[in-house]
């Protein structure tokens, strides 16, 4: 009897546990979205730190700027509802939307405007894009609901430009707590943050187009560990990682019927960074001799899985200016260990700081070995994105580096000055790019352009690697996330889950 | 019946190929183990590739062998060390007796308290992670764990007659214990270093695995298969081979040490620590 | 009896001392400056001083000591560096998810030793028992990490029968159990085969003794043996080695939370390694050591209290 009994309560475990695995999972609501991100910011103010994360969750999301930029490039209004150009294209009269209101309740005018932007305009201000604000000579509220705007010289980008995450229009009273705690006039609110986990927004009921806006709550899960990554895609953690770390899983989940894959494109160039103010890369030959040593096919292929595209200057092979400069400095060992040692470097160490993510550290060691091949020892040392910012980015602490450039136009960081990470003065160029700036016909803009490429990779400034591409997958339910990046932000307003 | 039990035989085959392949993988191997062939990722066994080739295209045999350096490296250090500091113990206390054997007792048993993991945990938090602080992690741990063994093999053979002898001869605490005492506990020593090995050696690849040990490019068991999680769809086998090697070497060292146990002290119903 | 009982309990506590001592002195003294070890060699002198004045580290090391004592007896752990936030709240959080991982674990390891270690014992000397042994011997030398990718192999990617790791949370009870299945697994079977090796040892050894040879002369059937006096009787040495697994438990599920990417303390332990937030590492790892302590003494007391003879050993 007892040979029995353990025989029927094993058939009702064996049931039990097979019913386990055929349940069919039910999502709990279909309007509260979990998406997953690689990189957590350490603020949540776009207009005071360059994390292209913080735009990529709360730009456009939580906060709102003048335009807005469809999927497609295209500049649209947001709070500025129309506006006209003067006929010599130096002042810009926009019209606010009427009663918005910020998350906090205050009302939103004119008024912030003008200090949003004197803010950003400010001597001593922070933001990591002061450089679109230059052109301006003023802003001028014309009554609570227009603004003038006045140029000291023409600019083709300036209403793309006013897009961005770091012209986000702010309210004086709240700017100061933004890093913690965002409030802006979006279409989401900011609902909390649980640092080294999660992100919460939740949907603002009063903005102007609620009655669009599907999604009820937003959750970002920050996850930089490609296989952890998979793992709560495949668990069903999350709904959505628009840019997933790992391109050696595309395949398992090409295969499975729950999700799709996205391969889009990113204005992420990315680069092997090297800084220009130190020896011994402030000599050219090194810099020649790093791009001879570098094999890119090589790191494209077994860091990212050939499913990216390689680049030869600093602009993706998308864009209209793209000239295919991979060839100058082609794959050549030999010629690296003679230029190494002609600059008198052959056999040093150098270090090869990197930001925590799959694409970074996987180039990183594939780099190392191409470099030791070249007779250079580089030693890898891989870092905290908090890290990353402080020593590498902001106290230009490093040798070398690796990082991807996600923001649109900005060949103009070379343009910045010894003060911006990469240690690169160059008069010539920043006088090359002042003139694409303001350069306002659009063949003659990309002219200029291909010259910036065809000198920045001559001087070879940085190793340019390949353009990052975003690998995004989602459960099938997930609808309307864009499928390229071609700003850092990713509006959240026209997504939905089946 | 003087048969020579299994377990030391079995033991001792696999440890021998282990130790060789180590010691051998210093002069040779198949293929330089850093060397990267990316175009030749993920190739199947055949007869260049003997195990096939990893995500870079770098020879897995190759690294197997270079891998195998580390976690021997790793365990012969950390329970030299270990060893030797909680054998010195157990021999101290048991030689001066009294409150202070006691004391030291209690001292070597702070190691009980502290998983090997948890210590690394504190020793990476605050220097960093490197293969340096695993093997002090592992070596802490092994310290009250031979400070027993030595002072209850040590109590024993001070009340053998000869000990009593040399004592009543004038011969000084000091003079016995290493003359007379060390060498006789030799026997159950060597057993539990035979057997902290293996724990050494499972002990390293999971700090490897974690992080915590062997840092890149310098190959390790534990850390391939770590790299390995993302590519089971693509490539299981890379995640198969490293945990092979590292059963083999544990259990060829804990089988050894079990053999080397039933043969110097054949007690039936032992309970294993 | 009481006698003994006191002795032991100072002992307990002193051991207890001595780990925070231990723990203190290796997460606050060795660094030099716990200060500069967050912070970085490069930050500013006045955001270093900041960070010692809220540390309070510019008092003597004792009065550090003993404030973090007091302040973690009354629940206050300090605050995460990297997170910012009070590092009671961080464990509160997560530590369902341990604990759910831990006790799942144990229980199934508890049941497969049982089973197989009884079994041998009745199979003693032939196939079943040698069978068994050699399995226990290759448990020993599996790594738990490494039987989990196994686990992973067949389970999520080649069949697709469950995920390769994640948590979804308690909300859906379905998928947060199919989630936990592979890692108590992985965790339960490496224990269970050092168990099983135990529980056969105790259980052989029971079997010898006069009364249940008493039992089978007086012809009860051999089942009725093993599982109404063997078992009860082997249980005791049993149950005491559970406790001391306890130490093999803690690292086991500190080992299968990174395995799985399970959001419970072990996966805390390490996000603070890689952030150099020494309070959040100081508590975990004492919270731990805590355990492992306390489980030993209770298992202790266990022993000694069911077993007078071993009162007296020392």
């Amino acid at each position: 009897m007892k040979l029995k009994k353990m025989h029927s309560s094993f058939w009702g475990v064996s049931l039990g546990v097979l019913g386990v695995f055929l349940t069919p999972n039910i999502s709990v609501a279909k309007s509260n979205i979990v998406i997953g991100l690689q990189q957590e910011p350490t603020s949540l103010d776009p207009t005071s730190d360059a994390t292209a994360s913080i735009d990529g969750m709360l730009s456009h999301n939580v906060y709102e700027s003048l335009t807005t930029v469809s999927e497609a490039g295209e500049v649209l209004p947001a709070l500025a509802n129309s506006w006209t150009i003067s006929e010599d294209k130096l002042t810009y009269r926009f019209n606010l939307a009427s009663g918005v209101k910020y998350h906090d309740g205050t009302d939103f005018d004119s008024a912030d405007v003008v200090f949003s932007f004197e803010r950003a305009m400010a001597e001593d201000s922070v933001n990591p894009t002061k450089k679109i604000f230059k052109v301006i000579e003023s802003v001028t509220a014309i009554d609570s609901q227009t603004i003038e705007i006045k140029l000291k010289k023409q600019n083709a980008f300036f209403l793309f430009n006013m897009a961005k995450g770091d012209a986000s229009i702010v309210a004086k009273e709240t700017a100061e707590d933004n890093n913690t705690t965002p409030i802006g006039t979006g279409p989401f609110k900011f609902s909390s943050w649980k640092r080294g986990d999660r992100l919460i927004l939740v949907k603002n009921e009063n903005h102007r187009e609620a009655s669009d806006v599907s999604l009820e709550k937003v959750e970002f899960r920050f996850i930089s560990d490609a296989a952890a990554a998979s793992a709560a895609m495949l668990s069903e953690e999350i709904d959505a990682f628009p840019g997933f770390p790992a391109p050696e899983m595309l395949p398992q989940f090409q295969a499975d019927p729950r999700f799709r894959v996205n391969i889009g494109s990113t204005e992420g160039e990315v680069i092997l960074a090297m800084n220009n103010a130190k020896a011994p890369f402030n000599d050219i030959r090194v810099r020649r001799a790093v791009s001879h040593a570098i094999d890119r096919n090589e790191i494209i292929d077994g860091a990212m899985y050939g499913k990216a595209v390689p680049i030869g200057s600093f602009y993706p092979p998308h864009g209209s200016a793209y000239v295919d400069l991979t060839g100058v400095y082609p794959h050549d060992t030999e010629k690296a260990k003679k230029l190494f040692e002609e600059a008198g470097v052959a056999g040093t160490e150098m270090t090869l700081r990197l930001p925590p993510f799959p694409y970074a550290m996987r180039s990183g060691e594939i780099i190392q070995a191409q470099l030791a091949e070249a007779g250079i020892n580089a030693k890898v040392e891989q870092v905290e994105w908090g890290f990353w910012i402080s020593e590498v980015y902001k106290k230009k602490a490093y040798d070398m580096t690796i990082i991807a450039h996600t923001s649109p136009n900005d060949m103009g960081n070379f343009a910045r000055g010894p003060k911006y990470f990469y240690g690169y003065d160059d008069p010539k160029f920043s006088d090359l790019w002042g003139r694409i700036k303001t350069e306002a016909d659009p063949s003659k803009r990309n002219a200029m352009l291909q010259e910036g490429q065809k000198y920045l990779t001559d001087q070879a400034v940085h190793g340019f690697l390949f353009q990052l591409p975003l690998l995004g997958i989602f459960k099938n339910e997930v609808k309307g996330y864009w499928s390229s990046a071609p700003v850092l932000f990713h509006p959240l307003k026209g997504v939905s889950l089946n | 019946m003087n048969k020579i039990p299994a377990n030391l035989i079995i033991g001792g085959v696999l440890v021998l190929i282990v130790l060789f392949t180590a010691i051998l993988s210093f002069i040779w191997t198949p293929h330089d183990h850093t060397l990267m062939n990316i175009s030749e990722k993920f190739h199947k066994p055949n007869d260049i590739y003997l195990l096939g080739t990893d995500q870079l295209g770098r020879d897995i045999l190759s690294q197997l062998m270079a891998a195998s350096r580390n976690s021997m490296a790793v365990a012969l250090i950390a329970v030299l060390l270990g060893g030797s500091i909680g054998t010195l113990l157990g021999l101290l206390a048991s030689m001066i007796g009294g409150w202070i054997e006691e004391l030291v007792m209690r001292i070597a048993d702070i190691g009980f308290a502290f998983p090997a993991l948890l210590f690394a945990i504190m020793l990476a938090a605050v220097f960093g992670p490197s293969l340096t602080n695993a093997i002090l992690a592992i070596a802490f741990i092994n310290i009250p764990i031979f400070a027993r063994i030595a002072r209850a093999a040590a109590n024993q053979v001070w009340s053998r007659d000869f000990v009593t002898a040399s004592k009543a001869a004038g011969i000084g605490r000091i003079m016995i214990t290493f003359s007379h005492i060390l060498p006789n506990i030799l026997a159950p020593i060597i057993v539990q270093a035979t057997i902290e090995f293996a724990v050494a050696i499972l002990a390293e690849a999971a700090l490897s695995y974690l992080g915590l040990g062997a840092q890149p490019p310098s190959p390790s068991w534990g850390r391939m298969l770590s790299e390995a999680q993302t590519l089971l769809y693509l490539a299981p086998q890379l995640a198969i081979y490293p945990g092979i090697c590292i059963v083999i070497a544990v259990l060829g060292f804990g089988l050894l040490g079990d053999g080397l146990r039933d043969v110097t002290d054949p007690r039936l119903s032992r309970i294993r620590q | 009896m009481a006698y003994f009982l006191l002795r032991r309990t100072i002992g307990f506590i002193l051991t207890l001392l001595t780990v925070s001592i231990v723990v203190f002195a290796v997460m606050n003294v060795l660094p030099g400056d716990p200060a500069l070890t967050i912070l970085g060699l490069e930050a500013s002198d006045d955001a270093i001083n900041a960070l010692r004045i809220k540390l309070g580290l510019n008092e003597p090391v004792i009065t550090r000591y003993i404030n973090w004592i007091l302040s973690a007896l009354t629940g206050d752990l300090g605050e995460s560096h990297s997170f910012g936030v009070p590092v009671s709240g961080l464990i509160l959080e997560r530590i369902s998810m341990t604990v759910a991982l831990a006790v799942s674990g144990m229980l199934l390891t508890i049941i497969i030793a049982l089973l197989l270690g009884i079994s041998a014992a009745a199979n003693h000397r032939k196939i079943g028992d040698w069978g068994i042994m050699f399995f226990s011997q290759l448990g020993i030398a599996i790594p738990a990490f490494w039987l989990s990718i196994l686990l992973v192999i067949l389970f999520a990617v080649k069949l697709r029968w469950l995920p390769p790791g994640g948590f979804p949370g308690w909300d859906s009870p379905l998928l947060a159990i199919k989630s936990l299945i592979l890692p108590t697994i992985a965790l339960a079977l490496v224990q269970s085969a050092v168990l099983a090796r135990v529980t056969r040892s105790s259980a052989l050894e029971v079997m010898r003794l006069d009364y249940i040879r008493t039992a089978k002369a007086s012809g009860f059937s051999r089942k009725r043996i093993l599982w109404r006096h063997v078992l009860p009787n082997a249980l005791v040495p049993i149950v005491t080695i559970v406790g001391m697994q306890f130490a093999a438990v803690v690292t086991g599920t500190i080992v299968i939370e990174n395995v799985f990417y399970l959001p419970g303390l072990g996966r805390l332990i390490f996000q603070s390694i890689a952030n150099r937030d020494l309070p959040t590492v100081q508590a975990l790892v004492m919270m731990f050591a805590v355990i492992v302590v306390t489980a030993n003494f209770i298992v202790d007391l266990l022993y000694s209290v069911i077993d007078p003879r071993l009162r007296e050993r020392n």
